[in-house]
């Protein structure tokens, strides 16, 4: 079975990545020298697998070459070597294990993007190299915040455990709010990218084992359907040659049926729970999308409570700009372009903002001011796909009003 | 573990401390006192210290010591008193200086071991 697939490798390693750093942390309670190995057992995987095949048991393969330059460096700490020489594969580590290694790399006192990709890659199994491609940053970058943030674990007593009660709903926050940043960055990538590992496969795969070590949280359960409701739509918002599609022009036939149902159902359960927070409620306004059958069908005086209901539980100017827009479909664009007024001062420098004021002043039959917020919006992103939209429009390609892109 | 945290002030700080009436900035002090109170038992030492105009700072770098007044950073933001604990982590640090009823920074720093 030579010639292994690109998504084939990545899924694999990723499965079993975690576990063995798991594995060699409970053996060694030494997080920096565990993480060092798993990720020389995974750069000797995608040396070897995709000339040789995926082993029949790549966890017992990577295992065996985690031992053995495990061996090799420990040589001087007798005790771990000795450990490590005696170990059988499989260990049974305790069940819930790779939730310690989350909230060890997503520990508060490290910086965002040292907690992305510790994650990333004692997690995910991905490797520096991966991990520098995937956000278009340096390699020697990536590797100097990780080498700083294992430091900072040992030396300045980050513990590898889950946190207690009182203290799991904000790290909790943490995590989600790791996973969700990968769901973004893949998510918002374009093709230019789709060399690289796809960050969106790697943001459903946690939250998807978050929910299965967590499942009581309902905002875990509320960030998995989330991300889901969003995928079951990707393959409709790109047409043939690339170019973004906005919601209100998809082909909703593309659409998965079938897992945005899924996914509603996840989210009607942790709503059961009846402890509502902002991924829950992101979730249910993309819900409303994505159960619409036509464009016309969106039940904005819904999306437009959900909103209110964020907004309460956290309040944000991005959030108050996708209200507005629902504002305009249940009171009209004179009541958005009231709202979006407000914004004015907060964001000035977003160009989702002036894009929004764009379609609004069209609306309202003001084509020369709606052209000079377009303008201002290219201006403002580096986003290429977004950048196409924009530019269309300023050459009147794209006349109709519509609503923006986000679609939730 | 042993930590030092080192408490910061702002100037916003002490102007507050400064606007209080002399029963409100006893309480103020009484809360601190609590708060060392209940954590005697992971408190292995420390001071208040006195308001940066009273340092001095020595630089060595430079050939010959150079003397000079103020402390050796200037800034709005000054250390003004630290405590050293002893926990078993930074989570059980963290969870100690979540509660701390005093200036509105606190920098916590592992000792060499």
């Amino acid at each position: 079975m030579a010639d292994t697939s690109h998504a084939e490798l990545a899924r694999v390693v990723r499965e079993h990545a975690g576990r063995l750093a798991a594995a060699l942390m409970h053996l060694t309670g030494d997080f920096a020298a565990a993480e060092d190995l798993v990720q020389d057992a995974v750069l000797a995987a995608l040396r070897h697998w995709p000339s040789e095949g995926i082993p029949d048991r790549p966890d017992a393969w990577l295992f065996t070459v985690a031992r053995r330059r495990g061996l090799d460096v420990l040589r001087r700490q007798d005790t771990y070597r000795g450990k490590l020489a005696e170990l059988q594969w499989p260990v049974q580590p305790e069940p819930d294990e790779r939730l310690r290694l989350i909230f060890t790399c997503c520990h508060p006192a490290l910086p965002r993007p040292a907690q992305v990709a510790l994650t990333l890659r004692v997690v995910c199994g991905l490797t520096t190299a991966q991990i520098a491609r995937a956000f278009l940053v340096h390699e020697s970058a990536v590797a100097r915040r990780i080498t700083r943030a294992k430091r900072k674990i040992t030396e300045a007593g980050i513990p590898y455990r889950i946190p207690s009660d009182d203290e799991l709903g904000a790290r909790l926050a943490q995590v989600l709010t790791v996973i969700y940043l990968l769901f973004n960055e893949g998510y918002l990538s374009t093709a230019e990218r789709a060399q690289s590992r796809d960050l969106v496969d790697d943001a459903e795969w946690l939250a998807g084992l978050l929910h299965q070590l967590m499942p009581t949280e309902p905002e875990v359960a509320g960030l998995l359907a989330l991300i889901r409701l969003h995928r079951a739509r990707a393959d409709a918002r790109f047409d043939p040659d690339g170019a973004l599609v906005r919601l209100k022009d998809q082909d909703r036939s593309r659409w998965d049926r079938r897992a945005i149902a899924d996914a509603s159902r996840l989210l009607i359960r942790a709503g059961l729970q009846r402890r509502p927070g902002p991924y829950q409620l992101q979730a249910a306004i993309v819900a409303c999308h994505a159960e619409a059958e036509r464009w016309q069908d969106t039940d904005w005086e819904q999306i437009l409570l959900l909103y209110d209901m964020l907004l309460h539980l956290e309040p944000s100017p991005v959030a108050r700009l996708h209200r507005a827009v629902a504002l305009r479909y249940v009171h009209g664009p004179r009541a958005a372009m009231a709202e979006l007024d407000t914004l004015a001062a907060d964001l000035d420098g977003y160009h989702l903002y002036h894009a929004t004021r764009a379609e609004l002043l069209r609306e309202l039959g003001q084509p020369d001011r709606a052209r000079a917020a377009d303008q201002r919006a290219l201006e403002l992103t580096a986003n290429p796909a977004e950048q196409a939209v924009l530019r269309d429009r300023l050459t009147g390609w794209s006349t109709v009003a519509g609503s923006v892109w986000p679609g939730g | 573990m042993k930590y030092v945290l080192l408490f910061v002030e702002t100037e916003q700080f002490a102007a507050d401390l400064e606007a209080m009436g002399p029963t409100e900035r006893e309480r103020a002090y009484a809360r601190v006192g609590e708060w060392m109170a209940t954590h005697a038992d992971k408190i292995r030492g420390g001071n208040k210290l006195q308001g940066p105009q009273t340092a001095t700072t020595v630089r060595l770098d430079q050939g010959e010591p150079v003397v000079m007044d103020g402390p050796f950073v200037e800034g709005k933001e000054v250390v003004s008193g630290y405590t050293e604990i002893e926990v078993a982590d930074l989570d059980e640090a963290l969870r100690m200086v979540a509660t701390w009823p005093g200036c509105p920074l606190v920098e916590i720093r592992p000792l060499e071991s």
